[in-house]
């Protein structure tokens, strides 16, 4: 089987134009200025959460300030600069998320794996924790742990990852359960290896690929929710700032200074899509793993 | 067909024991005594000894996990002191609208969804399928709490088309209802079109073909059905996803559903009415996906009599 497909497999790829590849280039592009806006931003941009400035409000974008500065993007109902505001809110977005995918990656993947492969007792109490949490909109059970404890940003990312390790359990779980299978794992098997070697030798590199390829979504996925936490007043801490909290501090301008609610939402967005489009990107290359056909049964759940 | 249905009906049992055990477990973590929450600051040490003994809250854990499931299964959740009324009542009260924005946000989702889908499936690669790709990644990646609020400003504050928020006449449902539906749009049109363009390469479809049945016929009479398997099933799954979004929609327009209460009730430490809704939602959902499989095995002999 193998070696007939190896004549038949190349050509779709590699004669592809130069410019296609230029383009699809750009979501990975976006995704970077925006990680490169959340590193560098806040050190170029000096912005003081708490400090407001009464002859400054809703400033129209292009204004200049009392202090002689021009807001480039305007100013919100507090006096606060919308451009340093956009530049934190990457900043926490990324951080937020980052740290909610590390966190749900690794406990997903570690329990996905040792309930694929090893079945049994394990596998049986995981799906049905699965199927208990999957009851609640994720939205929802985020609402209700981050509304019942003290504001916190470690909060936020343990009310996320309570729902957001599930994608990572199930693609590990589907690779996990289609390699134990294969005649390599076999081989370590009757060599004697112990279980846990084989999990973690020839196992979960295996993983690599579509997990990274889901966490690239998932990541999506979190800082939308961040930011519609933030946005009911019931995510980070009011002293961070959040685009979810800016957007939610314009609504009630809309009529007359529209960019305090447009422009975050702007930035919010389009993160989201070039994200999207990276990730999608990544499970067509990696989504599969690489050892033949193994179901990775993830659909792309979005909430709010 | 019937064992299927008990299993399911079993496993929807379980699901509703573990969601209420685990709300009790997050609500008991809470920080916060919640007869001095409910009390205020002002209340004295006899006060709250006294509410503590009303509420049950001096017994030990085990027991009052056990007398909350009794509760529970009698729908039973105690009085909110914030609302002064039963938790259970007030739930009750919020449901109509959520269902009036859901299911009218479904139905659009369903028929603009599939028709995008079938669009952009009929030819995949042509140019309505690349517009209708674009399309979906943008509304499936747009915060609805943004979407919403930018089509008040459109609709609303600039063009005076609909009202902003609020409830009342039809009109009042547009935009809650299309702002929900639009990541759903996607979704349904995303998978739709993977769904149809694989059952179009079917042998049976090319059977259907040289046959010398016309387009039409292969695709309303032997591709749709087939394909709209995987849809259905999506869709229940998604149900969940749905009502999430709802807790967001209804707090940009001021929808009096059950995500505004339940919002208001976790920003006053409401745990009474906090449990009542969270457990509704999680019913509803639980209901709605085994519904959703009961059609799919309508839909596929297949999972009917459980050849596969």
């Amino acid at each position: 089987m193998a070696d007939l497909t190896v004549t038949v497999e190349r050509p779709p790829t590699a004669v592809r134009r130069p410019r296609r590849a230029l383009l699809s280039l750009v979501p990975a592009l976006v995704v970077g200025c925006y990680l490169l806006v959340a590193a560098v931003g806040p050190l170029l941009i000096h912005y003081d959460p708490v400090h407001t400035s009464l002859t400054d409000r809703l400033l129209a974008p292009g204004s200049r300030t009392s202090t002689g500065d021009t807001a480039w993007l305007g100013t919100d109902g507090l006096g606060r600069d919308m451009l340093a505001q956009i530049a934190y809110g990457a900043r926490t977005a990324v951080l937020i998320g980052a740290c909610t995918v590390t966190l749900s990656g690794l406990v997903g993947v570690v329990l996905g794996a040792v309930a694929g492969y090893f079945r049994g007792a394990a596998d049986a109490v995981l799906a049905r924790i699965f199927d208990v949490l999957l009851a609640f909109p994720a939205i929802l059970l985020a609402i209700v742990i981050a509304g019942a404890f003290e504001r916190s940003a470690l909060l936020v990312v343990l009310a996320l990852s309570a729902t957001g390790w599930i994608g990572f359990a199930r693609v590990t779980r589907g690779i996990a359960l289609s390699l134990r299978e294969r005649p390599w794992v076999d081989a370590a098997r009757v060599l004697g290896v112990p279980g846990r070697t084989i999990l973690a030798r020839h196992v979960l590199p295996f993983t690599a690929g579509p997990v990274v390829a889901l966490a690239t979504l998932e990541f999506a996925l979190v800082v939308l929710a961040e930011a519609g936490l933030s946005f009911l007043g019931i995510g980070l801490p009011p002293s961070t700032v959040s685009w979810g909290q800016t957007i939610a501090g314009g609504k009630e301008y809309l009529e007359t200074q529209w960019w305090i609610a447009t422009l975050p939402g702007i930035a919010l967005s389009l993160l989201i899509v070039a994200i999207g489009i990276l990730g999608d990107q990544l499970t067509a290359r990696y989504g599969r793993g690489r050892p033949g056909r193994t179901p990775t049964t993830h659909s792309s759940a979005r909430t709010g | 067909m019937t064992r299927m249905i008990v299993h399911r009906l079993l496993v929807g049992l379980f699901v509703m024991w573990g969601a209420a055990s685990l709300i009790f477990l997050i609500v008991r973590a809470a920080p916060g005594d919640p007869a001095t929450v409910l009390l205020g600051p002002d209340a004295d040490h006899a006060q709250i000894v006294r509410l503590r003994a009303s509420l049950g809250l001096d017994r030990p854990l085990g027991a009052q996990y056990l007398s909350y499931l009794g509760d529970v299964c009698r729908l039973d959740f105690g009085e909110s002191h914030r609302l002064g009324r039963p938790a259970m009542d007030a739930v009750l009260d919020r449901l109509p609208a959520t269902v009036d924005l859901t299911l009218t946000a479904t139905v659009t989702a369903v028929i603009v969804g599939l028709t995008l889908g079938m669009l952009a499936g009929g030819r995949p690669g042509g140019l309505l399928d690349r517009v209708v790709s674009a399309c979906t990644i943008a509304l499936q990646s747009f915060p609805t709490f943004w979407t919403g609020i930018m089509l008040v400003l459109v609709f609303a504050l600039n063009l005076r088309l609909l009202p902003s928020s609020g409830v009342g006449t039809p009109q009042h449902l547009v935009l809650p209802a299309v702002t929900l539906a639009f990541p759903f749009i996607a979704i349904i049109a995303r998978l739709t079109r993977t769904s149809l363009v694989e059952t179009m390469s079917e042998e049976y479809v090319r059977t259907a073909r040289s046959k010398g049945l016309t387009e039409r016929q292969v695709l309303l009479g032997h591709a749709l059905r087939n394909s709209l398997i995987p849809v259905v099933t999506v869709v229940g799954v998604q149900v969940g996803a749905l009502v999430g979004g709802a807790v967001i929609v209804e707090n940009v327009f001021a929808w009096p559903g059950l995500g505004s209460l339940v919002v208001e009730a976790v920003a006053n430490r409401d745990y009474t009415v906090v449990q009542g809704a969270t457990l509704l939602i999680a019913g509803i959902v639980v209901v709605l996906n085994l519904m959703a499989d009961l059609l799919v095995a309508q839909l596929d002999p297949r999972i009917r009599t459980g050849a596969v």
